[in-house]
């Protein structure tokens, strides 16, 4: 039977079991839209800015194993998901995003809403296509959630003229795709993973540090079980927070900039270091010349070839599946009759747990005013550690990353990579479409959440009752103590005026709306709103505007030379 | 360093913007970059000449063959290997200076494919540093106009980059 592109379009997207679709309408993707409507298998959420519908389907992405799907239209719904689509990039998560284009006859001719989208999105997309010919949009589609959810996931465009999506064809979507130009690596180097194994068993000082590719790689269960086997330390980054149970003794918390003390001086003491899925980022290991001046054996397991050896000299790198690797290494070790040696690492731990006892999260806390760091704590206790937490980006963003242990994977949703301000609330939508029943909070800021606080509107209408937790101090929080640390205490419009009452604007969206001034009411206040089940409940939390997060290891700086509190200054 | 990158690549639009904006938007040196497709029409064949730290150079080849439309890329100076470039030149050729252009031209093995009665198009292919020497031996007033064609690279003996 002959289908129109645009029906073939939806009949592709309910073949790869798409159950949600982000989106906004437009001029380009009316037929698309059109047939979206005629059926019931998808539901389309309509977000309130496509940057939105980006995040969201990233969310949901992040939050399962499936990959996320944005449509947008053209030109002006194109541009605005740039944002969306450079945010799932820098962090490898896998969407696909669906736009429209004008018709092919007027491309090139600086038609209404026309921009070159392909162009525009080729530095932040894994891969990206025009579609010509209504033929090719099956097997496109196909190569696009194979590209997106393959190898190092990534997100993937599809661009389709507006006349594509009328032209009509026969329907066959391909079983599978094979593509002579790509071949991600599954399998990992025999030999190499043998030599990591020896490696890992004659370490005097070992340690792990496991990434975002530990947690998308699916791989928590084999890390912790290879962890738990070796009685090895481990840290995990930002992005790898829940890739290893928080509350286990082994674990040392996050590394880096904001990471703890005990990671950072293991992270840089060892004598083998295993990475896992992780890319030693400027933020990770600081200055890489003060890393690379203590000596030390480094094993890399990556996806990604070009991540190994990119910012620090690896000794054994294993490219392949992290979680097929991990297998094979403990079928490795399990076969081996030989262990560390105990005494060592015994007084390896020694020297950890000293580190450990500096309690570098410590932080003063009496009086009437709140503490950020008390309410992030408070937010654990109250959601037993079981809530999906979003953030967005700056101070709240590392309290929430320091103070909510994850246990689980796949829990903790931000943008660790790009950075972007106002992810927070479109990814707890995307988290909450995805696990209708359970708890999800968005930690944010006064600044972030106005960044897509329109979709307070989405949210009402799909009743999503997410808890936003604003840890509101009257300053764009990391931006005000860069200033007071580096720029002489020069605060360059760092301070937001005029800021909105937030619980009335909650309410005007329909919402419930929650003011705390005082740290005694922080329980009370995060338990009502958990109790209620089907609301969304803003609560806006008046911080102490001085607050600092620490440890903080400067930009420039070793990952040893940290600042650890405010007596530090 | 200086090395010389061939590479197969998916011949479909916007494959050449993969590889010159991946150059660009990680600050890699293109000093001189040539395509066309390849017998088989579905895929194209480029050669990069660059420079950079041993270091830098892994990460290029890394980062090209991440690009999903790319199929092999293969540094050719990592071992022996043919370069040659095309130069076609237009010199200013009148009085004395034809015999002397001329027998300039002979010397470096090129060919005159046009004349007037005033100029001379020079065709010459050989290595960069040939074709330098060659605009080199010229008088440099007498060049009206240069085009060269940046270099392509093959590997010498049974190495093959083929799909």
């Amino acid at each position: 039977m002959m289908l129109s592109g645009a029906e073939i379009v939806v009949r592709c997207l309910q073949e790869e079991k798409v159950e949600y679709v982000f989106g906004y309408p437009g001029g380009a993707v009316l037929f698309l839209y059109d047939e979206l409507f005629k059926q019931d298998q998808i539901r389309h959420v309509l977000v309130r800015h496509e940057q939105a519908a980006v995040h969201a389907a990233d969310g949901y992405a992040r939050s399962t194993e499936k990959v996320g799907v944005a449509l947008v239209t053209s030109g002006p719904g194109a541009t605005n998901a740039v944002t969306g689509i450079a945010t799932a990039y820098c962090d490898s998560i896998p969407v696909v995003i669906i736009s429209g284009q004008v018709p092919t006859a007027a491309i090139g001719q600086d038609a209404f809403q026309e921009v070159d989208t392909v162009g525009i999105t080729r530095p932040c997309v894994k891969h990206n296509f025009l579609v010509k010919r209504v033929e090719d949009i099956a097997p496109t589609i196909k190569k696009a959630f194979y590209l997106a959810a393959s190898g190092r996931p990534g997100p993937v465009l599809v661009d389709i003229p507006k006349d594509i999506t009328v032209a009509k064809c026969e329907f066959d979507y391909p079983k599978s795709i094979s593509m002579r130009s790509y071949s991600p690596v599954s399998k990992g180097h025999q030999g190499q993973i043998k030599k990591a194994v020896q490696l890992l068993m004659e370490a005097k000082r070992p340690m792990i540090y496991a990434g975002g590719g530990a947690v998308l790689g699916n791989a928590a269960e084999q890390l912790t079980k290879l962890t738990k086997l070796l009685g090895f330390p481990i840290t995990t980054t930002l992005m790898g927070l829940g890739g290893y149970p928080a509350s286990d003794r082994q674990y040392l918390g996050m590394p880096g900039m904001h990471g703890t003390f005990e990671a950072n001086m293991s992270m840089h003491f060892c004598d083998v270091l295993l990475a896992v899925g992780s890319r030693f980022d400027d933020r990770v290991i600081g200055n890489p010349a003060h890393f690379a001046e203590e000596p030390r054996k480094i094993i890399h397991i990556d996806i990604d070839p070009s991540s190994i050896s990119k910012r620090v000299k690896v000794d054994v790198p294993i490219v392949g599946n992290i979680i097929d690797v991990l297998d094979e290494m403990i079928r490795a070790v399990e076969a081996s009759t030989r262990r560390p040696e105990e005494d060592t690492l015994a007084t390896w731990w020694k020297q950890v747990e000293e580190w450990r006892r500096r309690d570098c999260l410590k932080f003063k806390h009496d009086g009437e005013i709140i503490k950020p760091q008390f309410v992030v704590q408070k937010l654990w206790e109250v959601t037993n550690g079981d809530a999906f937490v979003t953030s967005d980006v700056g101070q709240h963003q590392m309290w929430a990353a320091q103070y909510y242990r994850f246990d689980k994977p796949r829990r903790w949703l931000n943008s660790g990579g790009l950075g972007t301000m106002g992810v927070g609330l479109p990814y707890a939508m995307g988290a909450q479409f995805a696990h209708p029943g359970s708890p999800v909070a968005c930690v944010t800021g006064e600044a972030s959440i106005q960044m897509c606080i329109q979709e307070l509107s989405t949210c009402k209408q799909f009743r999503l009752p997410i808890k936003i937790v604003n840890l509101n101090n009257r300053y764009l929080g990391m931006v005000r103590q860069w200033q007071q640390i580096f720029h002489g205490g020069r605060y360059s419009e760092s301070y937001m005026d005029s800021l909105p009452d937030f619980a009335k604007l909650a309410e005007a969206y329909g919402h419930v709306g929650l003011r705390i001034d005082k740290a005694g009411d922080v329980e009370g206040a995060l338990r009502e709103a958990f109790q209620r089940k089907n609301d969304l409940v803003f609560l806006d939390f008046q911080v102490d505007p001085t607050e600092n997060v620490y440890p903080m290891v400067q930009g420039g700086k070793g990952l040893t030379e940290m600042i650890l509190s405010a007596e530090d200054l | 360093m200086r090395h010389v990158i061939s590479l197969l690549i998916e011949n479909e639009s916007g494959a050449l913007s993969r590889v010159s904006g991946l150059f660009s938007a990680r600050g890699y040196n293109i000093e001189s970059l040539t395509v066309a497709p390849t017998e088989d029409p579905s895929l194209s064949r480029m050669t990069i000449v660059t420079t950079g730290s041993d270091e830098i150079v892994e990460q290029i080849t890394k980062q090209l063959n991440k690009l999903v439309d790319v199929v092999k890329v293969v540094d050719i100076s990592e071992s022996a290997h043919i370069e040659r470039e095309l130069l076609l030149v237009k010199v200013r050729a009148t009085g004395k200076d034809r015999e002397e252009i001329k027998r300039t031209s002979d010397i470096f093995r090129g060919h005159i494919i046009d004349v007037t009665d005033a100029s001379y198009v020079i065709e010459l292919t050989g290595t960069q540093n040939k074709l330098d020497s060659f605009l080199g031996a010229l008088d440099a007033s007498l060049i009206l106009e240069t085009v060269r064609s940046g270099i392509c690279g093959i590997g010498r003996g049974d190495r093959v980059l083929k799909v």
